[in-house]
């Protein structure tokens, strides 16, 4: 049924070599998928209309490997044994497909060959299956035997959590007592410590604060301002939670958010013309958390899809950054919360022909400033900035309004990435539009588009 | 809760601790450390929300117009895979896939040649690129064009890209490569030789001399006396472009020079010009050392008298009069002799013989190598193509019994002074006498695609190997030159070598599999070249 909706659709366009190669779990994957990117290895290849594409590829074994590519989903399929996800088959396969008709040719719906038609179909109707559900499945409750028994989980959670939120304010008010410069000394240890004790508390944002607040004192010049900013917002979010209650629910809702309960998708389903910004991974070796911002076109809303990948695999859901997807989203409930899940996709993703619009740098301070009134814990806010140059200073860089006069320094992290060299050479001193988080310690460029092409240059 | 205490309070009492410091007044109630984390919770939010926006500093100078046509689409997806593919480990068993590193360099080639500008976004991975590739260089820069090198001069690590002497690679475009003044420019060429760092000039002087010969070495001139010794070296370099005889005073005079290197430098461009009156002098005392042989009836063979003494004339005219350890110096000092004087000298010499004749005579004592080695190297200096092809003999005669070298180095130099055409086809009719094991350097030097001779010659032999049922690794360095240089248009009529054969007797075990998949790869590669050309042919003409 999904799919004669996406068949009325246009055609997809085939995505870009760049596109393909943000899929790639790991470097070592996008080598080696780029070499198997070529016509050599690949026999049977071909694409159907809606987003499908397979072959064969050659390997080392007499029998060459089955790999299937839902572009929809993504989602993947290959024969080989590798546990990379997307294998570096699957790489080699979109690639070939990127290059054009002429490598990877599209057939009628009747030509899909067997083995890949059998997924496919299999896909079709776990996805139609979901979609029948999911109406039916209503909120929370659905799957929950016992609604008496999660209430009761949940305040036991609740309290527990509140127990670490006070030990925390205790550590907090120690250390205030004692004085920041006595923390440099006592090392990462201490924090390690607590950090483990509100992991135990099921509170895993403020564990994740207090990792972070272990780290300032090692992060260079400055650190104590850092190290009490820190402190002071970790110690208001502790106020926050112990008296969550009488917050008003938007604001309550950020509360648990940030303190580690995940918030419930609930809010009406936003269909749109989703633009994909950008889409980056960060991780700390056990897992890899993706980001991919989405912009509406119509609605002119931002929204902030995440997925998870354990070590090694990467995230399932894949978007590249330069596309856009006629989409349905649903919001998780908070005040100032950009995240929202991807629900039913009614295009197969065709490449954006403008960037999205925007502003000086001044309004992208002003909008971080705004945002920080519905949840003061936002450390950035996602901002399209136009016609601003890339210009160093003081060793780091800035983006200054092509009028000159005002600019925001670029945060440090990029600095070693080819993704600012990037954006430099599609400035070439002129004026880009750039999109990135903008937030006290400055901002992050993701994604840049220059008056000459309409290529969306992925910074990330 | 207040927020009249300062910041910069609230931090040091935070720094020295609420006990030893305390500072925000506390409400009824409330504790020291609590006041300090409300009031600080205060500032830090009103600080990040009233954040605004820093002074910008000088905007940069806006790189240079490039007025080349932007690349197809696909054509730019094609360089981000070669550019990705670039990085790729080497090594291991190389699989049917292409290597894309290695077509990076005819990629750039044809796209210059086409005219195309570089894509933006594609310019940190292009300079990356040149950066580990020093080969790569000169065709990335100038498809990098001006603002690669903008870009450049902001990232130490493409520091590479601004010493000179690749912009001026770069075809069509009058304000191609650095930011060199036109070589006519008189004016602006006068202050920058003048002004300029040492990278700049010497590009400069490069631009200049290759536009304007006579302009190039007058510019060196005016400052020639008093540039520094390794500078005037490199600038002396300089000077081979373009070389002629009305080069001869200014090199003349360098003969003189107070460095070793520069004289020898001169001399050795001197010996390039047969005109020239050190090619005169080398040449006479060249024949005085060897000449007919007198005591038979025919005069038909050559006597060598090597020279006694490296006097000092001979050192000013570039002698190096202290042979490598392990050489006899009387035989040093006769090999630069033969060099540097004029191969027409010998035809005059020796009762009018061609070089043909030459080379086939007979030398007395054993001095057969060193004369004919130090005629290849005057053949390959002085450009003669009819006394190279004397020195190569017949390509079916067996290199160890033929005239000339056996050194396959000399021996490709050699080849290079042939046209493109006869190149290529002494190389083929090499490899069809000789087969593969030793045509790798020959190679080398043939044009690129291969004519069709040359590209039958080497499959045929590669097919011959595998029927003789040796391994393909055996052939990988050919294997890997034909996947870069033979023409893609053959790719269909190789298509058949793909196929596994039977296993011929006495075969290495396996090797028909891996001469199939090193087919396959060879194929593939053919097809994938086809396609870079056909994306990099102007928009209309592929269809």
């Amino acid at each position: 049924m999904a799919r004669s909706v996406v068949a009325m659709n246009q055609q997809g366009v085939r995505w870009t070599a760049e596109q393909v190669l943000a899929l790639a779990p790991d470097v070592a994957s996008r080598r080696a998928g780029s070499k198997l990117g070529t016509a050599g290895p690949w026999s049977e290849a071909g694409s159907s209309g809606d987003g499908a594409v397979w072959g064969l590829c050659k390997g080392s074994g007499s029998k060459p490997y089955q790999t299937i590519v839902d572009t929809t989903g993504p989602a993947y399929k290959c024969s080989c044994p590798s546990r990379k996800f997307p294998c570096k088959h699957a790489l080699g396969l979109l690639l070939l497909w990127a290059g054009g008709e002429d490598a990877v040719a599209s057939v009628q719906e009747g030509d899909v060959p067997d083995w890949a038609g059998t997924w496919l179909e299999g896909r079709r109707e776990r996805s139609s299956a979901k979609k029948k559900e999911t109406p039916a499945g209503d909120g929370p409750a659905a799957g929950a035997a016992d609604p008496e028994a999660a209430r009761r989980r949940a305040e036991r959670r609740a309290g527990r959590i509140t127990a670490g939120a006070q030990e925390l304010e205790q550590r907090l008010a120690d250390l205030m007592r004692g004085g920041l410069a006595s923390a440099e000394r006592a090392g990462y240890g201490l924090w390690e410590e607590t950090a483990a004790r509100m992991v135990d508390a099921q509170a895993p944002g403020l564990a994740g604060r207090v990792r972070e607040l272990g780290a300032i004192p090692g992060s260079g010049p400055g650190w104590p301002v850092r190290l009490l900013e820190e402190c002071a917002l970790t110690h208001l979010l502790d106020r926050a939670w112990l008296g969550v209650e009488r917050l008003p629910e938007p604001l309550a809702a950020t509360v648990r958010t940030r303190v580690g309960l995940t918030a419930p998708v609930d809010g009406p389903s936003v269909r749109d013309r989703w633009m994909v910004l950008a889409q980056y991974d960060s991780g700390d070796g056990r897992l890899t958390t993706r980001r991919i911002w989405l912009y509406g076109r119509t609605s002119g809303r931002t929204a902030l899809l995440l997925s998870f990948g354990a070590a090694g695999r990467a995230p399932q859901l894949a978007l590249p950054a330069g596309v856009a997807i006629d989409a349905e989203i649903t919001p998780h409930a908070g005040a100032g919360q950009l995240r929202a899940e991807l629900g039913e996709q009614f295009s197969v993703p065709v490449p954006i022909d403008s960037p999205p619009p925007g502003g000086p740098v001044a309004a992208a301070l002003d909008s971080y400033g705004h945002a920080l009134r519905d949840d003061p814990w936002l450390d950035s806010w996602p901002v399209t900035l136009t016609d601003v140059v890339p210009v160093p200073a003081d060793g780091g860089w800035q983006l200054a309004d092509a009028s000159g006069g005002s600019a925001l320094p670029l945060t440090a992290s990029p600095h070693s990435r080819p993704g600012l060299w990037r954006l430099v050479a599609l400035s070439g001193g002129g004026p880009v539009t750039v999109f990135g988080e903008c937030g006290h310690r400055g901002f992050t460029p993701l994604a840049a588009w220059s008056a000459e092409t309409a290529e969306t240059v992925a910074l990330t | 809760m207040t927020a009249t205490t300062s910041w910069e309070e609230l931090v040091t009492s935070a720094l020295l601790g609420t006990d030893r410091r305390p500072s925000a007044p506390a409400a009824p109630g409330q504790d020291a450390p609590v006041a300090l984390l409300d009031a600080a919770a205060l500032h830090t939010v009103r600080r990040r929300a009233g954040l605004r926006p820093a002074p910008a500093a000088a905007l940069p100078e806006p790189a240079p117009h490039d007025p080349r046509t932007p690349l197809p689409e696909a054509a730019r997806h094609r360089l981000t895979q070669l550019l990705a593919g670039r990085a790729a480990p080497s090594g291991g068993r190389r699989g049917v896939a292409p290597d894309l590193a290695e077509l990076l360099p005819q990629w750039l080639a044809a796209a210059n040649d086409h005219g195309y500008r570089a894509p933006a976004s594609a310019l940190p991975a292009l300079l990356d690129a040149a950066r580990a590739r020093t080969d790569l260089r000169p065709q990335a820069l100038a498809f990098a064009g001006p603002r690669g090198l903008w870009l450049a001069r902001l990232n130490s690590d493409w520091k590479f890209a601004l010493r000179g002497g690749f912009g001026s690679a770069q075809p069509g475009g009058p304000d191609h490569g650095a930011a060199l003044p036109a070589p006519d420019d008189g004016e602006a060429v006068r202050r920058l030789w003048d002004e300029g760092l040492f990278a700049e000039r010497a590009a400069l002087l490069g631009s200049v001399r290759a536009t304007d010969p006579a302009a190039g070495r007058a510019l060196l001139a005016t400052t020639w006396a008093t540039e520094r010794a390794e500078d005037r070296l490199m600038f002396l370099d300089s000077l081979r472009t373009g070389l002629s005889d009305a080069d001869e005073p200014f090199l003349e005079q360098a003969l003189a020079d107070r460095s070793r290197n520069v004289r020898s430098t001169a001399a050795e461009l001197l010996s390039a010009l047969p005109h020239s009156a050190l090619a005169a002098r080398m040449a006479r005392r060249a024949s005085s050392c060897v000449g007919p042989d007198r005591s038979g009836d025919d005069a038909a063979a050559i006597v060598v008298e090597a020279p006694h003494e490296c006097d000092a004339a001979m050192q000013r005219d570039g002698v190096i009069p202290n042979p490598p350890s392990g050489r006899g110096e009387r035989s040093w000092w006769l090999g630069q002799l033969i060099e540097s004087a004029p191969l027409a000298t010998w035809t005059a010499r020796l009762g009018g013989r061609t070089a043909e004749e030459i080379v086939a005579l007979p030398v007395g004592d054993g001095w057969r190598d060193e004369l004919h080695a130090g005629w290849c190297r005057a053949a390959v200096r002085q450009r003669d193509a009819a006394w190279a092809r004397a020195l190569l003999g017949p390509p079916t005669t067996p290199p160890a019994a033929g005239p000339g070298t056996q050194s396959l180095a000399e021996r490709s130099k050699l080849l290079s002074v042939l046209p493109a055409d006869e190149r290529s086809f002494w190389v083929a009719s090499f490899i069809a006498a000789h087969g593969l094991s030793e045509a790798f350097q020959l190679l080398g030097v043939c044009a690129v695609p291969w004519s069709e001779p040359l590209g039958r010659a080497v499959v045929d032999a590669l097919d011959i190997a595998r029927d003789a049922g040796s391994y393909p690794w055996s052939f990988s360095g050919v294997m890997g030159l034909a996947e870069r240089c033979l023409d893609p248009g053959e790719a269909d009529r190789l298509e058949v070598l793909t196929t596994l054969p039977d296993e011929p007797e006495g075969a290495s075990p396996g090797a028909g599999g891996y001469w199939s998949e090193a087919f396959q790869r060879l194929v593939s590669t053919l097809r994938l070249r086809a396609a870079m050309r056909s994306e990099l042919a102007p928009a209309g003409l592929d269809g």
